[in-house]
Formats: structure tokens, C-alpha cells, sequence
């Protein structure tokens, strides 16, 4: 079901290369997510156009904000089915949807990120909301 | 927002379908021919149902679309409004 990894390593790349840690497996979330502390941002990567048009280019934007989460983590929905079905058992409440974002802090959901809310949306404005969110909820701050 | 032949500027875009019966849907529009307007990864709302429409367009919107049918074909003429979920 899943696409070659040769055409998705860019797609993992144009995420990580911002610092966020990869899960690709079970153990990988359930060590990070398992026993949450502080905020965690985990950020569900996708083949689709809004997620190379939107979600990514917002996320690298957002993180370039002075407040930023304790920690970045993402999945690959349709590539790491397991690992991407870990962490949506973690967010359960929330209906799953790729490319999304979840913001947690000490494990409970603070911002959800849906698809609905990235599609036909400019980076810019996704990256608003995120880093609205960064200055409410965590209080890591950068100096310059 | 009506929906004409050949619009295709909502493909992609998840929106809030109210047609001319009783249920609402909240989907993704993915095109319009002449079979009708198809629609992806649908949630339905019933007029009877004893939740508020708003209060679940609402609920929604926080949580996402607990998606019941993948795909959805409507014919045009029973489409009253198709609007941006928001």
C-alpha cells in the first residue's frame, strides 16, 4: 500500500531536517508518548498536496518561533502504519486525518491540527496557529 | 456557494453539504460530472437526530470527520448549500 521509500525520504527529510525525531515504530512511540513530561508536537506527515503545500512548509515556519514545544516528533501515515496508528491511539478522541498536528502537553491534547484545517489554507496561516498555540502552552524560549 | 458545472476550486477542500433531505454531510468534495457531485471520506448528520446540527458541525470541527463512507454521490439537484467546513 505504501509508496517506494525512495520517493518518500524527501517528504521524511523536509520534516527532520527541522529537528523533529522520526517514530517508525511502536516502541518508538510508546517510549516518547508513553510516559508523556512538558510538550510534545507530533506531526502526522502524508504523500498529499496539502502536505507538501501546506502542513510542512507550516511546520518549518512555526519553528522558527522563538517558543517552540519541548519536544518534535513525526509519523508517516501510509508508510509507518503501525507507528501512525500508536500515536492516533494516544489522541483517540480526535478522528484521524493526514497530514495533521497534535500538540500535548504532559499528555493531554492542547491544539489538534486537523486535515480539514491545513487544506487550501497558506503555510503562513497554519503556522499562526501553531505558534499561537506554542506562546499559550509551552514555555521553552529560545534566546536569540 | 452553489456548486456549477465544471467548478472545481473546493476539490481537496473537506465542506458541509446541505442537501435537499433531511441528512448533512461533512466531506471532502472531490469533483463534479455528470453522474452527479462525489464527495470522499463522508460523515452524515440527520435532521432527526436529537444533536443539534450546529453543536455537531461544531464537535467537528474540534475532533475531525469520523468518516462513515468513503465515497458519496450526490445528484446536483439535491444539493441545497456546499460551504467550507472552516
Amino acid at each position: 500500500m505504501g509508496y517506494p521509500e525512495l520517493m518518500i525520504k524527501p517528504m521524511r527529510e523536509d520534516v527532520t531536517r527541522h529537528g523533529v525525531q522520526e517514530l517508525r515504530t511502536v516502541a518508538e512511540v510508546d517510549a516518547v508518548l508513553g510516559t508523556p513530561s512538558g510538550t510534545q508536537l507530533v506531526f502526522i506527515n502524508s504523500v498529499c498536496g496539502c502536505a507538501a503545500g501546506g502542513a510542512r512548509p507550516a511546520l518549518a515556519k512555526a519553528l522558527q518561533h522563538a517558543t517552540k514545544p519541548d519536544q518534535l516528533y513525526t509519523v508517516f501515515a501510509g508508510q509507518d502504519l503501525d507507528a501512525t496508528a500508536r500515536v492516533r491511539s494516544y489522541v483517540s478522541d480526535y478522528a484521524p486525518s493526514s497530514p495533521s498536528m497534535v500538540l500535548l502537553r504532559d499528555g493531554e491534547v492542547v491544539l489538534f491540527v486537523h486535515r480539514h484545517m491545513i487544506e487550501g489554507r497558506a503555510p503562513s496561516e497554519i503556522a499562526a496557529d501553531l505558534t499561537a498555540a506554542f506562546d499559550r502552552h509551552c514555555g521553552q524560549t529560545v534566546g536569540s | 456557494m452553489v456548486i456549477h458545472p465544471g467548478h472545481q476550486e473546493l476539490h481537496g477542500i473537506t465542506v458541509i453539504v446541505e442537501t435537499t433531505g433531511p441528512l448533512t454531510h461533512v466531506a471532502r468534495f472531490d469533483r463534479e460530472d455528470e453522474g452527479g457531485v462525489h464527495f470522499k471520506d463522508v460523515a452524515s448528520f440527520a435532521a432527526s437526530s436529537e444533536e443539534d446540527l450546529a453543536a455537531w458541525l461544531d464537535r467537528t470541527r474540534k475532533f475531525g470527520v469520523r468518516v462513515e463512507r468513503k465515497h458519496l454521490v450526490l445528484p446536483t439537484a439535491d444539493i441545497r448549500q456546499v460551504r467550507r467546513l472552516g
